[in-house]
C-alpha cells in the first residue's frame, strides 16, 4: 500500500520579474516526516515554502498540500496547517497568553493555550508582553502560535536564524518533540547541521534547482570522504578522494622517489560543511 | 459570527493597550476641542462659536479616526508581517476587515460622545438639535473616511512614512475644511480646494444635523460627494491593497 504524501511538488516553477526563483523542482514529503529544504540565501527556499503555504501562485507545475492546491486553499484547509514565517511580528502590547488566545480563537478545535505555552517553554513568560521578549523567546512564540490550532502539517521557515547556539539546541528539541507528536514538518534552513540534526530527509536547493535529495547520511555518503592538502612549489594543492589510501601511497611514493618533502601535508575527513559547500558550489567549481 | 466577535475583541484590546495610538487617535480631537474652545467666543457664521467648533471637531475626529488612525494602523501591521501571518490562519480576510472597521467605528462613537459631553459640561454648548439626524451623518462619514483610509494605506510604502504621509493629508484637509473655524474669510484659491474635500461636505452635513436637525436626505449633493470619495478609496484599495510587507 502506498502512502499518500502530505506534500507533493512536481515541476514547480516561479519567476519574479523575469528572474526564475524556482526552476522546476520535484519532491514529496511523507506524513509524519521532518523534511528539510537546505540551501544558501536566495536559493528559492522561501519562495517554495510560500507557494506551499498558499501565499503566492506558481507559474507552472503541480503542488498539493494535504491533498489541496494551496493557492486555492480555504479556511478549512488552513485549519490543518501551522506556519512560522521567516519574518513576522505579533501584537507587541499583548501578553504571550493573549496572543495564543487570539490565534486559538481562529480555529475550530484549538489546543489548550496553557499546554501550548508550556510546550514551547514560555510558561514563565505567559503574562509578559510580547515587546519584552528576547529574539529567541519571540521565535518560540511564533512556534506556539503556529501550533495552537493543532495542525497536521507545520511549515518552519528558517526557525533558528539569528539564534545563539544554546537557543538553537532548545529549538531543535522542540522540533523533535513535534515530530514525536506525529506532525509533518517542512523546515527550511541554511544551516547544514540543523538539517542533519532534525530532518529525516533533506533536499538541497541551489539557484532554484533541487540538486540532491536523500537522508542526511546518504548526502554525506555521496561526497568525497577525505581531503588531502599539501604545498608544491609554494602552491596549495587540495585533493578530494574516496580512496585516500591509494592516493596517499602514490603521492608519498612519488615524493620519496624524487627525494622531496610534501610540505604542509594534511589529511582530514570532509566535514558536513565541506559536503554542503561542495554541493552548492558544484557548478561554479 | 463568533469569530467576528472574537476578532472585534482582539482589535479593541490591541487598540486600547497601545497607549501611543490610543492617545493620538482617541484623545487628540477632544483635546483640540478643549484648547480651541477655551479661546473661541461669540458667533461663527451666525452660530454660537462653541457649537460651530464642536461640529468642526466631530468632522475632524472622523477624519482622524477613520482615515488617519485606520491607515496608519493597517500600514504598521502590514509592514510588521502581522497581516501576512493572519492570512495563514482560518480567519477569513473579510471577517478581519469587518472587525477592524467595526472596532474603528466603536472608537469613533466613544470619541464623539466624549467630545459632545465635554462641550455640554465645560463650555455650555447646545445639545444636538436631533440625534436621529446626527448619528447617520457620522456613520456615513466614518464609513466614507474608512474607505479613504484603506485606500491611503494601500498607497503608503513604509511604516516610517505612514504617520508623516497621513498627517500631511489629514491636517491640511481639516484646516481647509473648516474643522477649526469658519473658512468664510479664506482666499478664493483655498476655498476652491476646500470645495472638493470630503471633510468640507461632512462638516456641512454635521452642522445641518447638529444645529438645524436636518437629515442626509436634505443634502443629497454632500452625501454623493462623500460616497464618491469613499468609493474612490475602496477602488484604490481593491487595486493596490496588500497583506504582505512592501519593504525588504
Amino acid at each position: 500500500m502506498s502512502v499518500q504524501p502530505a506534500i507533493r511538488v512536481r515541476g514547480l516553477v516561479k519567476s519574479y520579474g523575469g528572474v526564475e526563483a524556482v526552476r522546476g523542482i520535484d519532491f514529496d514529503v511523507l506524513p509524519g516526516e521532518v523534511f528539510g529544504l537546505l540551501g544558501p540565501n536566495g536559493a528559492g527556499k522561501t519562495t517554495t515554502v510560500e507557494i506551499l503555504e498558499g501565499y503566492r501562485p506558481r507559474d507552472a507545475g503541480e503542488v498539493s498540500v494535504l491533498g489541496v492546491d494551496p493557492w486555492r486553499g480555504s479556511s478549512e484547509h488552513r485549519e490543518r496547517i501551522g506556519v512560522v514565517l521567516q519574518h513576522s511580528e505579533l501584537p507587541a502590547t499583548l501578553s504571550v497568553r493573549e496572543v495564543h488566545r487570539m490565534f486559538a480563537g481562529y480555529y475550530r478545535a484549538p489546543r489548550a493555550v496553557d499546554e501550548v505555552i508550556e510546550l514551547v517553554g514560555l510558561e514563565d513568560k505567559a503574562d509578559a508582553r510580547v515587546k519584552t521578549l528576547s529574539g529567541g523567546q519571540k521565535r518560540r512564540l511564533d512556534l506556539g502560535v503556529a501550533l495552537v490550532g493543532d495542525p497536521e502539517l507545520v511549515f518552519l521557515d528558517e526557525p533558528t536564524t539569528g539564534f545563539d547556539p544554546s537557543a538553537r539546541r532548545t529549538a531543535w528539541d522542540l522540533v523533535r518533540s513535534l515530530r514525536s507528536l506525529g506532525k509533518t514538518i517542512l523546515l527550511t534552513t541554511h544551516y547544514l547541521d540543523e538539517a542533519q540534526q532534525l530532518a529525516d530527509r533533506v533536499a538541497v536547493i541551489r539557484a532554484g534547482e533541487l540538486i540532491r535529495i536523500g537522508t542526511p547520511r546518504e548526502l554525506i555518503a555521496d561526497a568525497p570522504q577525505v581531503e588531502i592538502r599539501y604545498r608544491e612549489d609554494g602552491r596549495e594543492v587540495v585533493l578530494s578522494t574516496d580512496e585516500p589510501t591509494r592516493v596517499l601511497a602514490e603521492l608519498t611514493g612519488r615524493a620519496l622517489a624524487a627525494g622531496r618533502e610534501l610540505e604542509g601535508l594534511e589529511v582530514r575527513r570532509a566535514t558536513l560543511e565541506d559536503v554542503y559547500l561542495g554541493l552548492v558550489d558544484e557548478e561554479r567549481g | 459570527m463568533t469569530i467576528f466577535v472574537h476578532e472585534l475583541r482582539n482589535q479593541q484590546r490591541v487598540f486600547w493597550r497601545n497607549k501611543e495610538s490610543a492617545v493620538f487617535i482617541f484623545v487628540f480631537p477632544p483635546m483640540l476641542f478643549l484648547l480651541l474652545g477655551a479661546v473661541y467666543d461669540g458667533d461663527i457664521d451666525g452660530v454660537p462659536a462653541v457649537d460651530r467648533l464642536l461640529v468642526g471637531i466631530l468632522g475632524y475626529g472622523c477624519a482622524n479616526t477613520a482615515l488617519a488612525g485606520l491607515a496608519i494602523t493597517l500600514v504598521l501591521r502590514r509592514e510588521a508581517g502581522i497581516l501576512k501571518r493572519l492570512r495563514a490562519t482560518p480567519l477569513p480576510p473579510a471577517t478581519y476587515i469587518a472587525a477592524v472597521l467595526a472596532s474603528t467605528l466603536l472608537v469613533f462613537a466613544l470619541q464623539m460622545a466624549a467630545t459632545v459631553a465635554l462641550g455640554l459640561v465645560l463650555y455650555d454648548a447646545n445639545a444636538p438639535e436631533s440625534w436621529a439626524a446626527l448619528v447617520p451623518v457620522l456613520l456615513l462619514g466614518a464609513i466614507a473616511f474608512a474607505g479613504l483610509g484603506v485606500g491611503l494605506a494601500s498607497l503608503i510604502r513604509s511604516a516610517e512614512g505612514a504617520s508623516a504621509v497621513v498627517n500631511l493629508v489629514v491636517l491640511p484637509m481639516a484646516f481647509l475644511s473648516g474643522s477649526f473655524g469658519s473658512t468664510g474669510g479664506y482666499p478664493a484659491f483655498l476655498q476652491a480646494i476646500s470645495d472638493v474635500l470630503p471633510l468640507t461636505y461632512l462638516i456641512d452635513l454635521v452642522e445641518a444635523a447638529y444645529i438645524r436637525g436636518e437629515t442626509l436626505v436634505d443634502d443629497p449633493r454632500a452625501v454623493a460627494v462623500l460616497v464618491g470619495w469613499g468609493l474612490a478609496g475602496l477602488l484604490v484599495a481593491t487595486k493596490r491593497f496588500g497583506w504582505e510587507p512592501r519593504e525588504r
